[in-house]
């Protein structure tokens, strides 16, 4: 007897937290979702907008006389834990006759790269920032190498202490 | 006939789970020998996702190690980060400031949160309840919204440093962390409704894959799974570091030592972690995120160990150190290493379909075991 009334007790109590369970799924059912989780990507390509922080790429921002800070030191390639950077530097004389280094070309391997951001911290001209672009899918790899000063940039001339 | 079937009922069967299961969550191979249904013995086989991060390290400045720890236990990486970065910082003697304190406690109770909310997720689903993994995902997006707003990563950081933070915390970050423990505060309480009390759920969980306080001792099972055994391992309370010394909070134990004793410390870990985040936020000191480190660190010559509790149990970092720029070696101790060697124990004698309950109730992260 009284296994037959633990046999209906269980059966019924099974069903009691069965019934709790679907209330909660039934409420999110009947009640229209307040806010979207997900996003809705595609479609929302325009309006997307990622926080300021977001580790996209890396990038050299240029000022709008295509002047970069990037004064050819390597930190940033000593510092990648992955060897994604390459800095590649052409000796300069000035009128001084003082021999410094000048950035050709900054080789940034994004398929390398791991976006630890030791690159960016550790610029001692700050010439590096993170860019918001995470759409990085390439056809092939090569394309992964980016070369990351413009055409024909120059560096940065510090401004006099007035 | 009947010969044919007494010899199925008899034989021992081998058979693989993995490492392409869904229930491994990710690549774990399981040899598994089989009687009928009835699991005789379990026999994991690690190395499908190893990296040599221990081996890497050792070419690597202290710095730069970061970004591998991140990528142990994805899961914790704000907890693994934490104990390098600990490491580090008592070899060289340095004092941290507050500030980084406290930022560092509250970014590890919410990675915490995160990572339990995702094992609830793949909890339920293990189980066939595909209705918690949606809701479980949906309470952990705020969080990864928190953490890229501040640190500019969801699931790998990298925002501690040896000597502070990498930058500083986004201005809104107290009223969103504020805002997401009154918002989950609510929710939990419908995970409780949705799959604790869940009668299908119980009788998988219940009294399955037992785990007795002295086999969780002598295996080194810690986290939540030792702690459903009532092993009393939690870092946190008995060698405290970050803020968690000047915090008030329970060392959740549960004596059943049964997938449902670990499912149920993980709960009220969550709430736990809520607790904790919820004393600490309003209090965060002003000052500097970091202390000015030379650019090249050099540890003092010797051995240094920082143990810290991550989300699934005791993580500790064995520094080795010849007073070069390098770790000579360095020693990563995993807590789903440990806890995996006890899925024999436990597994042994229960069915097919429980190893799955099993696996699920000790939620191990694959390439925190392979390394």
């Amino acid at each position: 007897m009284r296994g037959l009334i633990n046999y209906f007790s269980g059966m019924f109590n099974g069903i009691i937290s069965l019934l709790k369970g679907m209330g909660v799924t039934g409420k999110y059912f009947f009640t229209s979702p307040v806010t979207i989780v997900t996003q809705q990507y595609p479609e929302n390509r325009k309006t997307l907008e990622m926080f300021d922080a977001f580790k996209g790429e890396v990038t050299m921002p240029h000022d709008e006389n295509n002047e970069h800070k990037c004064t050819a030191c390597s930190i940033c390639q000593i510092n990648c834990p992955n060897g994604s950077i390459e800095i590649v530097s052409r000796d300069v004389v000035n009128d001084e006759g003082k021999k410094r280094k000048e950035l050709d070309k900054h080789l940034y391997n994004i398929g390398m790269c791991s976006f630890c951001g030791l690159c960016i911290k550790t610029c001692p001209s700050n010439a590096l920032a993170w860019g918001q672009e995470f759409e990085h899918s390439m056809f092939t790899r090569d394309k992964f190498v980016k070369t990351l000063n413009n055409e024909g940039s120059k560096l940065m001339q510090k401004k006099g202490v007035e | 006939m009947a010969e044919i079937i007494q010899d199925i009922q008899e034989q021992e069967y081998i058979i693989n789970m993995g490492p392409q299961h869904p229930s491994t969550h990710g690549v774990l191979r399981l040899v598994l020998s089989l009687r009928g249904e009835t699991v005789l013995s379990v026999q994991p086989h690690c190395g499908y996702i190893h990296r040599g991060i221990e081996k890497m390290c050792e070419r690597l400045t202290y710095q730069q190690i970061i970004h591998l720890t991140d990528r142990l236990d994805y899961l914790s990486a704000h907890i693994n980060n934490h104990a390098v970065c600990m490491a580090v910082e008592t070899a060289l003697g340095i004092e941290i400031p507050e500030r980084v304190k406290y930022i560092r406690t509250i970014m590890d109770e919410l990675a915490r949160i995160a990572s339990h909310q995702l094992w609830w997720c793949s909890f339920g689903m293990d189980l066939g309840a595909l209705t918690a993994f949606f809701y479980g995902l949906r309470d952990r997006e705020p969080i990864l919204d928190i953490f890229e707003e501040s640190t500019g990563g969801r699931l790998i950081q990298s925002y501690y440093t040896p000597g502070g933070l990498m930058k500083d915390i986004h201005p809104d970050f107290q009223k969103r962390v504020k805002d997401y423990i009154i918002y989950f505060r609510k929710k939990i309480g419908e995970y409780d409704q949705l799959l604790s009390g869940n009668v299908i759920m119980n009788q998988r969980t219940q009294g399955i894959g037992k785990l007795t306080k002295e086999e969780a001792i002598s295996f080194g099972v810690t986290g939540p799974s030792g702690r459903g055994s009532g092993f009393e391992c939690d870092v946190r309370k008995h060698r405290p570091y970050g803020m968690y010394g000047k915090v008030e909070f329970k060392e959740i134990l549960r004596s059943e030592g049964d997938a449902f004793a670990r499912y149920m410390v993980r709960m009220d870990e969550m709430r736990e972690s809520l607790n904790i985040i919820e004393q600490l936020i309003d209090n965060i000191p002003a000052g500097d995120f970091t202390v000015k480190m030379k650019p090249v660190i050099k540890l003092p010559e010797g051995e240094y160990y920082q143990r810290v509790e991550a989300a699934r149990g005791e993580f500790g970092v064995f520094i080795s150190s010849k007073g070069e720029k390098y770790p000579y070696r360095i020693k990563l101790r995993s807590p789903n290493f440990s806890n995996l060697s006890a899925l024999h124990t436990m597994a042994n004698g229960q069915k097919i379909a429980d190893l799955v309950a099993i696996g699920a109730s000790l939620d191990y992260v694959i390439p925190d075991i392979d390394r």
